[in-house]
């Protein structure tokens, strides 16, 4: 493996934890949205709250990794992204603005209408952003973002792939937070909440299911390098994530919930990397290879160590967060 | 590979304009939130030091309201930060696809610190309830550390910007060869960071100190007030006079380094030695207007003698100058005078505290320090201006243009527009919501504090035995 490959490697590893917790916290946001009125949906948004409040800003940091990993190690690349997906991009920024100010006022405001408020903002965004963070994933899949950069900052995402992948992105997270609520309604011991979230983790595995058949069609029409990868080096991962998909069903109907979360994340992460090796050795397919838009040995080199220094500094401190935040669920 | 390719002169022009204008709004908001993120950490962590070593309930109450004040203005900083991610694609796309290699290093470097204290941040606010006092105070420690250390890697990254170094271009322009520490450690590093994080203690000190001198003035005299006003202001009146120093050791260096943005912070026509140094005033064709000239004294603060010579704007380039000459002068001389007055405030206080252990009676130390928060931003404001104005034409001193880089995309005096309005709303919620949080504490003590972005939720508890 080529310094350039470990970079994508680390790219890709930053992706994957982002469409994971990332993907949870905006899931969690869309479930918040849909729960009905005030006095129906305070159960559900109290938990929602619950978990997400330790979480919240560490799961958003590892998108800030992904634009400095990819700026430093890829710098073309990202040029050619922001000065063709702009639209998108900056729609998802706006998304982030609000989602994470109103999440942070919410907690901090006392009145019903002001709660209300923030708390629509913070559904709301919570959509938007995966939405248009997938229509980009899906415009680089497409093969619509030109390596020199200013492809068109229309038809390269208002088509049906990007779309399609905007959509999904936004299933994979209802589902992710669903099957999480559910895991932590039942360590709650709330029973009727353990119910109601598996239903929905039910309802959003179907849908993210259909998504993910129907996306295959748009690859297969719009993006045929990636199809082809998909269907050749791809498939064992495309398989594993079929069989996480179909067990975690399995699981929800038996009302089972040991393995039910990492069967989740399995099926999500192996979707993520199957991508990645359907469209090796392309960061930009099928105009820009990795090795093509990487930046020179040193800053490579001095990537690696910082993302070495971030694992052994991050990941304890991280650890001792979610241990802190779970000594508290497990003493109610 | 093609390049990204340039575009037609008057496009450029009117995004140029639009671009820096939304780069430096944005980044305008965010520096206050930065600075707050840098330097709140020490503010609360010494009160919650005095409270645990003289066993001082006041200094303890501090400490916990501020840290919830502080978990706010993280959270909104955290959102401007990332908006400022985006924009550095989105606005100069061509700069980040051509230096992103060369300097992006420092970004990478900051994600670490900023990822640690957002972790710490949490577990400081959960440690509140689930941690024992001494445990407690070391787990706010690593905010502090992390606070300085991510002011370093994004302040280098600007002074790599203006004072580029550690990478070989090839012939048509590409970045081909790095060296990452000559890029962390570049000629300009050495003043710039100590210079912002002073900035961002003083910035925050003055700050929570006008608050609370804002309370006295109110009539609300008692100990809380006293020390939430005395605790922070120390802290900034020990910076103040490191922070002159620095300044004054960055001012020569730029004369040294960026002799064009020297020539216009300080409206230099023309070159030479026995330079008069203009305090106020407006810049001219023709010389400086409305100013109070001190004969010799430019050149003797740029080299200690009279004999100095310093460069004019005549032996620069004229497509090489920087704009706004006046600008540049006048912000120069506001954070200047700013920080002159702030020295004053510093003394006073000092001098009767020393006579009799006591702050200045009259109100008008009060006064004083409740307009020194807003004083302090100002000076933060005119500092950046004249590093970022003062670099202009170049976006790399040197290496690229400002205009080489801006992207190509229509609609950003829209985007302008757009981030105006969500700006204005964050910022007046962001008040309002801090606001809040000080009235109930006044009104329903310790009991009612209300809850925070990080800190663990108390709705659930009750309804789940339900």
């Amino acid at each position: 493996m080529t310094r350039a490959d470990a970079a994508a490697a680390i790219l890709w590893t930053g992706a994957t934890l982002y469409a994971v917790f990332g993907g949870a916290d905006f899931g969690a946001g869309l479930w918040d949205l849909i729960a009905g009125d005030a006095v129906k949906g305070a159960r559900p948004r109290a938990l929602i709250e619950h978990s997400l409040t330790p979480v919240w800003e560490a799961n958003h940091v590892w998108l800030i990794f992904i634009l400095v990993v990819l700026w430093t190690a890829f710098p073309e690349a990202f040029g050619a992204l922001m000065s063709t997906l702009y639209v998108p991009l900056a729609l998802a920024a706006v998304g982030i603005v609000l989602r994470g100010s109103a999440f942070a006022f919410r907690k901090s405001v006392q009145s019903l209408r002001a709660r209300r408020a923030m708390g629509a903002a913070f559904a709301l965004s919570s959509v938007m952003t995966p939405f248009f963070m997938g229509t980009v994933v899906g415009a680089v899949a497409a093969g619509n973002v030109p390596a020199g950069g200013n492809g068109d900052p229309f038809s390269s995402w208002i088509a049906p792939l990007p779309l399609l992948v905007g959509a999904l992105f936004v299933a994979t997270g209802a589902y992710l937070a669903a099957v999480f609520l559910t895991s932590d309604a039942h360590r709650s011991r709330a029973a009727d909440l353990e119910r109601y979230f598996s239903r929905r983790a039910l309802l959003a595995a179907l849908v993210a299911g259909v998504l993910a058949v129907a996306g295959i069609f748009a690859l297969r029409a719009d993006a045929r390098y990636v199809y082809d990868g998909l269907t050749g080096n791809g498939l064992p991962l495309v398989i594993a994530s079929a069989l996480c998909g179909l067990g975690v069903l399995a699981l929800l109907l038996r009302g089972a919930r040991r393995g039910l979360r990492p069967l989740a994340v399995g099926a999500v992460v192996a979707l993520i990397w199957g991508w990645g090796v359907a469209q090796f050795p392309y960061l930009l397919p099928t105009s820009l290879k990795i090795t093509q838009s990487a930046a020179p040995g040193p800053t490579l080199d001095a990537l690696l160590v910082v993302f070495g220094i971030a694992v052994l500094v991050v990941l304890p401190a991280l650890g001792m967060l979610y241990w802190l935040s779970q000594r508290e669920l497990l003493s109610e | 590979m093609p390049p990204l390719q340039a575009l037609p002169l008057a496009a450029s022009e009117s995004n140029l304009l639009a671009a820096r204008e939304l780069m430096a709004f944005t980044l305008g908001f965010h520096i206050v939130l930065a600075s707050l993120g840098v330097a709140l950490p020490a503010i609360v962590l010494t009160a919650n030091w005095l409270g645990l070593k003289r066993n001082d309930p006041d200094a303890m109450r501090l400490a916990r309201r501020w840290s919830k004040a502080m978990a706010v203005t993280f959270a909104v900083g955290a959102v401007t930060g990332t908006v400022l991610s985006f924009e550095f694609g989105l606005l100069w796309p061509r700069f980040m696809a051509r230096f992103g290699d060369a300097f992006g290093i420092a970004f990478a470097i900051e994600g670490i610190f900023f990822f640690t204290e957002a972790i710490f941040l949490a577990i400081y606010i959960y440690g509140w309830k689930r941690l024992s006092g001494w445990a407690h105070f070391w787990s706010g420690v690593p905010m502090v550390i992390a606070g300085v250390g991510g002011a370093f890697s994004v302040v280098t990254a600007n002074s790599w910007m203006n004072q580029p170094q550690g990478f070989a271009l090839d012939a048509a322009g590409k970045v081909v060869e790095t060296e990452p520490l000559k890029v962390l450690f570049n000629p300009a590093w050495g003043y710039e960071v100590p210079h912002m994080i002073l900035a961002a203690y003083m910035v925050a000190g003055f700050l929570v100190a006008s608050v609370y001198a804002v309370g006295m003035l109110r009539g609300r005299r008692d100990r809380l007030h006293r020390l939430g006003m005395l605790i922070p202001l120390t802290i900034a009146l020990i910076a103040t006079p490191i922070q002159i120093f620095v300044g004054d050791t960055a001012a020569r260096s730029v004369a040294d380094h960026q002799p064009a943005k020297f020539a216009g912070m300080e409206c230099i026509d023309e070159g030479g030695n026995h330079q008069t140094e203009y305090v106020g005033g407006v810049c001219t064709a023709s010389g400086v207007k409305g100013a109070i000239p001190i004969r010799d004294l430019d050149s003797f603060l740029v080299g200690f003698s009279a004999d100095t010579e310093v460069t004019g704007l005549n032996e620069i380039p004229p497509r090489d100058r920087p704009p706004a000459n006046t600008l540049l002068h006048l912000s120069f001389d506001a954070m200047v005078g700013i920080g002159t007055a702030l020295l004053v405030l510093g003394a006073w206080l000092a001098f009767v505290w020393w006579r009799r252990r006591d702050i200045p009676r009259t109100p008008w130390f009060l006064r004083a320090v409740a307009v020194s928060g807003a004083a302090a931003i100002l000076a933060l404001w005119f500092g950046w201006i004249v590093t970022e104005v003062g670099r202009q034409p170049w976006i790399v001193q040197g290496y690229m243009r400002t205009s080489e880089a801006v992207t190509q995309a229509d609609g950003i005096w829209f985007a302008f527009a757009g981030v105006l309005l969500l700006y204005a709303a964050l910022g007046t919620t962001a008040i309002l919501v801090l606001r809040g949080m000080s009235r109930r504490w006044r009104e329903e003590g310790e009991g009612a504090e209300g809850e925070t972005p990080y800190g663990p939720p108390a709705e659930l508890r009750g309804e789940t035995a339900a």
